[in-house]
């Protein structure tokens, strides 16, 4: 039996602060949500089976009755659509960053973490870096899928990876939104619905499953304008998946679509980054 | 000199709620205070505003000498919270839940590691060490969760309702550790619905009620307000009141009252056990046939209807407490959990959590 005085003696903790201190508490953080991925593999393989049905899907039921360009080769649609399938892969990313926050409150293990002298930060840092890790993972599975089914690229290795890179900024940057959603929501399961049903709108009124210049005009100003589409444009260019004769819009995003992704990547992490950290300052379980 | 942990007119309304309607709370350093009182009291919404989880609309904290409100992060270094629900990782391990939260509280990992095994060991958990805690039974939860709150052993503790839910016998061992802990020179404020907890537990009790402080004191005090023990006797026959009410006056220090529908008298008494063995035998003396009698302790309902009067809204109580020590695990289990039942219908006024 320990001794009370020895066993109840202070460990000092070390007074740190600042950038130092967010990063580290964010890595142990990462750490905890990487450690809980491991011992909930079905999470992982789950993520991975929507993407694949949809790879399938629209490979094998659509390809070769869309048009998109001038061509219905059921090739060029193949290679035209993974960079959508790609893109809302890691936007679906965002509802488990949302469930993950909403179980924590519902627990309260964000209590207790909020009662911590931690960084303000570093939850909500840490679950989503875990995230994009695996969303990398989910990526990397979905890319070697799509190339079984017959995807190609026809740039170099540089400019496809990249369109990688664009592809994992947008998920962490919608990683946010979901934790906004996570934290605004009184329970995870209506974390996971809130997180997902804005997705469909946002990513089938976009340029990712069918050519957005053949929408009606209101709808293809949207897609042409939806963050989203300009991460599909900017790596089916980084890729060389446009089909042949397709003519990109006139459309601002369109025409610069690498700086557009960039641009909207970046707006949409710093403002829901902001949101999601003011409200986790306040929130109550 | 204000103590550890001193607030002064808290202040916190939830819509047309009012939380905390004047909180005034000074706990010396050193010493323990249980906060009583039932669901929506304000018990927990006093804690969160001390650990820096909620802002008061008005009114003045400090912990451990600092401003809770201009310095939540040097109150944070300061503090061990171990709230009602087990806050640990279910996912994670126990030893990989306290050294996430030793390297939280900037331990190094070095230092997060070492006592973190230490604590596994002291909590009785280094069997399940390195098992996911959603394999831990309820106490272990529980224990690992104060373990966290322990990990950098800080002067100032915060448990709200550590024992809700605790069979007898995880009760009592967490009851130890907190006692130990206090041996130690912590300071502790611990809120609970169960009188003897405070009884056992705290130094100075303050029973709160719609949000206010509506009576402190020392456990003593505080049963004394309420008339102390009784005996509690139920004839078998309604002719056998008479003379069972003449006993029960002989022996008794007050006024005897009598349920006739029920057949039940009580009559406030001194001389605990002793007395009641009395009490038996004069009755038996008399032939008077009995069908219960017992030792009827106060317990915080009884506080509370004394102190507030507002007993109406609450269902009648049964009990069927025997004469039993106030010790027993037995009692410590039944008690509470009638306690618990009686005031189901009084919990409309929602604490502002969950």
């Amino acid at each position: 039996m320990t001794a009370p005085a020895e066993l109840f003696k202070a460990a000092a903790p070390r007074p740190r602060g600042g950038i130092v201190q967010s990063v580290a508490d964010s890595l142990v953080m990462a750490r905890r949500n990487l450690i809980r991925m491991t011992r909930i593999p079905e999470m992982i393989i789950f993520g991975l089976i929507q993407p694949i049905m949809f790879v399938v899907l629209f490979t094998y039921v659509f390809g070769g009755s869309i048009q998109v360009g001038g061509s219905t080769s059921a090739q060029a649609y193949r290679e035209f659509l993974m960079a959508g399938i790609f893109a809302q892969t890691v936007t679906f990313a965002t509802a488990g960053a949302g469930a993950g926050i909403a179980d924590d409150m519902h627990r309260g293990l964000i209590d207790r973490f909020r009662s911590l002298p931690m960084s303000r930060g570093a939850v909500l840092t840490g679950r989503t870096l875990a995230d994009l890790v695996q969303t990398a993972l989910t990526l990397v599975v979905l890319a070697a899928v799509a190339l079984l089914v017959g995807w190609r690229t026809h740039e170099h290795l540089g400019k496809v990876l990249l369109g990688f890179v664009l592809l994992l900024l947008l998920g962490y940057a919608f990683s946010w939104i979901g934790a906004l959603i996570g934290l605004s929501v009184r329970t995870p399961e209506a974390a996971t619905s809130g997180g997902l049903i804005w997705l469909f709108p946002l990513t089938f009124i976009s340029n990712a499953f069918v050519d957005a210049n053949q929408m009606p005009t209101v709808l293809r100003h949207i897609a042409e304008w939806n963050p989203f589409s300009a991460t599909v444009q900017a790596c089916r260019e980084l890729f060389g998946n446009l089909p042949p004769g397709f003519q990109a819009s006139d459309a601002w995003p369109m025409q610069n679509p690498v700086l557009a992704s960039v641009l909207w990547s970046v707006l949409i992490l710093v403002i829901f980054r902001t949101l999601a950290v003011r409200k986790y300052r306040s929130a109550s379980g | 000199m204000p103590g550890a942990i001193y607030a002064e007119g808290l202040i916190k309304t939830f819509g047309e709620v009012k939380a905390l309607d004047g909180v005034d709370l000074d706990v010396p350093e050193g010493t323990v205070l249980g906060l009583l009182g039932p669901n929506g009291a304000g018990k927990t919404t006093t804690v969160r505003v001390l650990t820096t989880l909620l802002r008061p609309d008005s009114g003045k904290a400090v912990v451990a000498g600092i401003d809770v409100l201009t310095h939540p992060n040097e109150v944070r270094r300061s503090i061990g919270l171990s709230g009602q629900f087990a806050a640990v990782d279910e996912y994670l391990t126990g030893r990989e839940n306290l050294q996430m939260v030793g390297q939280l509280y900037q331990l190094t990992a070095r230092d997060a590691k070492a006592r973190a095994a230490r604590l596994l060991e002291r909590f009785n958990l280094a069997d399940a060490a390195d098992r996911p805690a959603k394999t831990y039974s309820g106490g272990m939860r529980r224990r690992l969760d104060l373990a966290a709150a322990l990990v950098v052993s800080p002067p100032v503790m915060f448990m709200d309702e550590p024992t809700t839910g605790l069979d007898p016998r995880n009760r009592q061992q967490l009851w130890e550790v907190i006692q130990e802990l206090v041996r130690g020179g912590t300071t502790l404020l611990l809120t609970t619905q169960y009188l003897e907890e405070a009884d056992r537990l705290a130094d100075t009790i303050c029973v709160v009620d719609h949000g206010k402080v509506i009576a402190r004191g020392t456990a003593d005090q505080l049963k004394d307000h309420t008339g102390g023990e009784r005996v509690e006797v139920v004839v078998h026959q309604p002719d056998q009141i008479a003379p069972a009410r003449e006993v029960l006056a002989g022996l008794g220090k007050g006024e005897v009252s009598v349920d006739r529908h029920t057949r039940k008298l009580t009559v406030p008494v001194a001389g605990g056990a002793k007395l009641l063995a009395e009490v038996i035998r004069e009755l038996d003396s008399r032939d008077v046939e009995i069908d219960d009698i017992g030792l009827r302790r106060p317990t915080l309902d009884d506080v509370f209807i004394s102190l507030t009067g507002h007993a109406a809204d609450q269902p009648a109580q049964e009990t069927a407490e025997t004469a039993e020590t106030a010790d027993t695990a037995e009692t410590a289990e039944i008690a509470p959990a009638r306690q618990e039942e009686g005031r189901a219908g009084r919990a409309s006024r929602k604490e502002g959590v969950k």
